[in-house]
């Protein structure tokens, strides 16, 4: 890599890497955003604090009805995480489509969280599993819903000096299913678009449903149209695709050298009552 | 003197590792990037970011400034190097001069316009982003046929209608050919430009010693004589004092046969500074600066009766040049015109090429140059006139192809096909794929509603370049067999290895011939002073050329060993025999082969005429091309939804004549069949109207991954080539060659329910849907 020069360093514990991104520095985790980005020089930060390798953001526990996942967690550690296999696969399962081993081994949840590619994979699983994202600075500590901190291409609710420093998931085990379906653009592996869902059924009518969407637009985002279009209704594939016909009402579709915009919002129905189907059947 | 002689195992034809592997996979070779010398600076290069621009003025003033960096170099200052060298040559071809770096233009995104060297890399790259370069942006055009149409912007100002050349072939009589034409079909088929991407990118080292007027290049490349004798001439240099090592070359493809603005320039900042200086490409540079392959569009017209037997085809091929002619940018898509028959007997063909300059890099060789791009055209036009007159793909070619007796066959382009049997090797594929009970398979199917298809593709190719009078630079090849006093071989070839495994395969030949084991066998190439002049790697060409010259320098020691093996035993010359590593005479007393090597070494018993030594060089030439075929069949789905493709089988039966090693025989067929479907479904090199390359990383350019290839079933027949030896034909390109029509036939038929006819390369999934709603469109309007 022939980056611009940059200072470097790689604080401890999270109090110091935290009073250095208070004085300007910015974070580096997994660099797997960062680091192509430096190579061209496209960015050119002056100062990089190292937190992928503080322990402090390293862990993956079950609390109080939820799991924690510090945000130093890499994308491996994500999708091999007994924990997340067995109380909250979506997470798993979505992790396990992210780039490619060597990626998935250096890359970190917080990173791609707070990086907010419009394509990247896990805002739709976010969305879908009303994930909670914990914001931490010098100054303190903030939680907000995904969609509170998802705001647009490449922009999130962090303020300057603070990090993503956890992400919450609910413990989904028993009667819910998940599933995450993507398609794949063929040179970087990001999702053309990739669509999570997440649902309970009773009686022959879903009584819970959620979609997260990624890739579509430029920000990922939760489809409460499709949410709303099968919730009470009867679980039947004419109602399954009806719903997910509806996933790109309203968003404005991306267009580029890989599907154009009439291209991708086709596939986000598709994927959507693929992610559906797929759910459904892992929902006992 | 009498030993036991034991019968060695025949290595030839059998899967063999590589030899060459242990240094890879332990990373223990050596690249340009791992050549280091002391006080070596290294070099960075300004780029133009311009499609098309003029160069109103260059301040290097805080470039130069900048502590660390040596020297700044823009084209004001190199006028005294040579400009890069085209070897084609067509009649009235159009040659704009190709300085290493721009003057007052540049002509496309990635031309070099200055150099900075400095300590070290990074320093040079900052030196880079302080050149200050007024830039006055002109209109580009990328497309080629926009760049014919009147009013477009000129590439080369004194040439308004951007046509390089005009290049006409006729064979028969395609006048008389369409008069009889019971049915034309007609098809625009556009091969789109592809980009390399070998894994190890290109990288110069140069080292001038002014003492001894010496100068020392390291340089990726595939053709090491040819690229000194070049440079040689560029930096005005003798060329007995230009060493050039092509090290460890990270694959080429193509894109390494050829000598490039960097190698020279490094040259001259090397003679400049009186300092060894290294560059290394990134891989951006790569993406803009190293040839493309590809970059054609073709207009093809079958002319046939109604009972499939094809009279003739007429081509135009517009082929996208860039910006310059690189070293063989010119003579590619002839060689389209040459192999535009395929395996077919019709007489009659008609062609003409239109060279366009385009504000692009240049196109040039890529692993098949010109064979893939005539073979999808002839192998999708049979396609398309079958299902015109209602025939089976299969049934269509059998009915068309040269006869097994008809070897060797004169082409309706002229060339000599050298042997074949190539209705032998579709019976195989098709008995092998079960093709009538894949037939009965694709009617349930899509009484199902599903979207399977088959496609066949039966190609040629011409390889093992290649009779001298049919290349710019001579067609032979040259081996050394330097047999060392203990015995121990060392072979030095002409051709240049980059990743095809001769290391290994000439070790096994020789091992073969002289009747010693494979670890006694090393093979050494791609260095200036220590291999004797020869041609390179290309072309599918070291086995068939330089596997037989190396075949014939073995004979010259085998008959030598055997001189001094029959005066060992006090014999006449003539009364042994030398196999097995012994030589052996009628009563049964033998010598070895290492004895008889100490003994020709030691200089006390000579052979009568005969001299100390066992040193062998030969130059050989073949009389022709070598001409593999093949026929792969792809079955494939696409799925209704998303318009994605799947493939089902791949089935690969190919004829290249004679095996020596089965394992790189399938690496080759492999990686070809890999960069043909990269082409087929995915890869495509796009210049925005701007000029600006947009597919110019990974992020955007699909290179195909492990994960999206087929299982591939690979067969063989075998029809040994009559034009050398060893019978080889040559392997290198035919994966390439043969799959591409295979997929697009394949994918036609699964949506010719929908009246789809041909779809272009690459067949992305979004193309696919797209053409299914259109069709699905009409269907319900008609």
């Amino acid at each position: 890599m022939i980056a611009n020069s940059f200072e470097y360093s790689a604080p401890g514990s999270l109090k110091e890497a935290l009073a250095l991104l208070a004085e300007g520095a910015k974070p580096l985790a997994g660099g797997m955003s960062l680091i192509p980005m430096m190579k061209l020089r496209l960015a050119n930060p002056e100062h990089l604090v190292d937190i992928g390798r503080l322990p402090e953001l390293n862990y993956i526990r079950e609390e109080g009805g939820a799991i924690h996942i510090g945000a130093g967690v890499t994308h491996f550690e994500v999708e091999s995480s007994p924990l997340l296999l067995g109380k909250c696969p979506l997470l798993a399962e979505t992790a396990a489509y992210i780039g490619d081993i060597q990626v998935r081994n250096r890359g970190t949840l917080g990173g791609s969280v707070a990086h907010a590619d419009p394509s990247a994979d896990y805002p739709a699983a976010l969305h879908a599993l009303d994930a909670k994202i914990v914001l931490t600075s010098s100054e303190g500590t903030r939680t907000l819903s995904t969609e509170e901190f998802f705001l647009d291409t490449f922009t999130t609710a962090l303020d300057p000096g603070e990090i993503v420093s956890e992400v919450i998931v609910p413990v989904d085990a028993g009667l819910t299913g998940t599933s995450y379906q993507k398609f794949l653009q063929p040179a970087s592996g990001f999702a053309i678009v990739g669509a999570a869902a997440r649902v309970r059924q009773e009686g022959g009518k879903f009584t819970m449903v959620r979609v997260g969407v990624t890739g579509l637009s430029g920000n990922g985002y939760r489809a409460r149209n499709v949410e709303d279009a099968l919730v009470g209704q009867d679980v039947t594939d004419a109602n399954i695709k009806a719903a997910a016909a509806l996933v790109a009402d309203g968003q404005d579709a991306s267009s580029d050298l890989h599907a154009t915009a009439e291209y991708r919002a086709h596939l986000a129905g598709a994927y959507t009552a693929r992610a559906l189907r797929a759910a459904l059947s892992r929902s006992a | 003197m009498t030993t036991t002689v034991t019968k060695l195992e025949k290595l030839v034809g059998k899967r063999i590792k590589r030899k060459e592997d242990p240094r890879l996979i332990t990373g223990t070779a050596t690249y340009v990037e791992d050549v280091k010398l002391p006080e070596l600076l290294h070099a960075a290069i300004l780029r133009s970011p311009h499609g098309a621009a003029n160069i109103k003025s260059i301040d290097i003033s805080k470039a130069a400034a900048l502590p660390g960096v040596v020297a700044v170099y823009t084209g004001a200052d190199i006028l005294g190097v040579g400009s890069v060298v085209c070897a084609a040559d067509l009649p009235g071809l159009r040659k704009p001069v190709h300085h290493i770096l721009a003057q007052d233009r540049t002509y496309f995104v990635g031309h070099a316009v200055a150099v900075v060297v400095a300590k070290d890399r990074y320093v040079a790259a900052d030196g880079v982003d302080l050149i200050e370069v007024d830039w006055q942006p002109t209109q580009a055009v990328t497309d080629p046929e926009k760049a014919l149409a009147a009013g477009a912007p000129a590439v080369h100002p004194e040439w308004p209608d951007n046509t390089a050349f005009i290049h006409n072939q006729e064979g028969g009589d395609m006048a008389q050919a369409f008069a009889d034409a019971e049915v034309v079909v007609k098809q625009r088929i556009v091969s789109q430009r592809l980009i390399p991407n070998p894994m190890e990118t290109r990288g110069v080292v140069a080292d001038w010693k002014q003492a001894d007027k010496a100068m020392t290049i390291w340089t990726s490349t595939q053709i090491p004589h040819l690229a000194r004798s070049i440079l040689a001439g560029q930096l005005g240099l003798d060329e007995n004092r230009v060493r050039l090592i092509a090290p460890e070359v990270g694959g080429g493809f193509g894109s390494k046969l050829n000598v490039y603005p960097e190698e020279a320039l490094m040259g001259f900042v090397s003679m400049k500074l009186q300092k060894p200086v290294k560059w290394i490409e990134s891989r951006r540079e790569n993406f803009q600066t190293t040839i493309h392959g590809r970059g054609h569009v073709d207009y093809l017209e079958i002319a046939a009766k109604r009972d499939g037997t094809i009279l003739g085809l007429k081509l135009k091929l517009i082929q996208d040049l860039g910006a310059y002619h690189q070293l063989l940018t010119p003579a590619i898509p002839t060689l389209s015109v040459l192999m535009m028959p395929g395996l077919y007997k019709f007489r009659n063909i008609s062609a003409q090429v239109i060279g366009v300059f385009t504000n692009a890099v240049p196109t040039d060789a890529y692993r098949g140059a010109g064979r893939p791009e005539a073979t999808h055209g002839i192998e999708r036009m049979v396609d398309m006139l079958a299902a015109e007159i209602g025939m089976d793909p299969a049934e269509i070619r059998y009915k068309n192809f040269a006869g097994k007796d008809d070897f060797p066959f004169l082409t309706a382009a002229g060339l000599t096909y050298d042997s074949g049997d190539y209705a032998a090797t579709l019976d195989k594929a098709l008995e092998m794929i079960d093709y009538k009970g894949l037939r009965e398979q694709q009617v349930q199917a899509r009484a199902e509603g599903k979207l399977m298809g088959i496609g066949i593709s039966t190609y040629g190719e011409l390889c093992g370049f290649g009779p001298s009078p049919a290349t710019p630079a001579g067609g032979w090849e040259s081996a050394t067999v330097k047999v060392e006093p203990s015995g121990k071989v060392t072979v030095m070839t002409g051709c240049s290895p980059h990743g095809q495994g001769q290391e290994t395969s000439f070790a096994q030949i020789a091992a073969d011939e002289l009747g010693v084991p494979l670890d006694d066998v090393i093979v050494l190439h791609g260095d200036t002073s220590i291999v004797q002049y020869g041609i390179g790697t290309f072309g599918s060409r070291n086995t068939a050329v330089g596997g037989a010259a190396l075949f014939y320098a073995l004979q010259d020691i085998r008959e030598k060993a055997k001189r001094f093996g029959a005066k060992m035993l006090g014999v006449e010359d003539g009364e042994v025999v030398l196999a097995d590593g012994h030589c052996t005479d009628s009563n049964g007393n033998s010598v070895t082969f290492q004895q008889i090597a100490g003994a020709a070494y030691r200089g006390i018993v000579i052979p009568t005429g005969s001299e100390p030594g066992l040193v062998a060089t030969r130059f050989w030439e073949p009389s022709n091309f070598a001409y593999p075929y093949g026929a792969h069949i792809i079955v494939s789905e696409v799925d209704k939804e998303t318009g994605q493709i799947e493939i089902k089988r791949y089935l690969a039966v190919d004829d290249i004549g004679n095996i020596i090693n089965p394992l790189l025989v399938d690496g080759q067929l492999h990686g070809g069949v890999a960069q043909g479907l990269g082409q087929a479904l995915w890869e495509h090199g796009v210049y925005d109207d701007d000029g600006q390359l947009v597919s110019g990383t990974f992020m955007d350019y699909a290179m195909p991954r492990a994960r999206m290839m087929p299982w591939i079933e690979s067969a063989h027949t075998i029809t040994p080539s009559p034009v050398n030896p060893l019978g080889a034909k040559g392997v290198g390109e035919a994966g390439t060659i043969g799959s591409t029509p295979a997929m697009v036939n394949s994918v036609v038929d699964a949506l010719a329910p929908l009246g789809v006819r041909h779809i272009d390369m690459p067949m992305t999934a979004g193309k696919i849907w797209k053409l299914m709603q259109d069709s699905s469109i009409q269907e319900k309007k008609a």
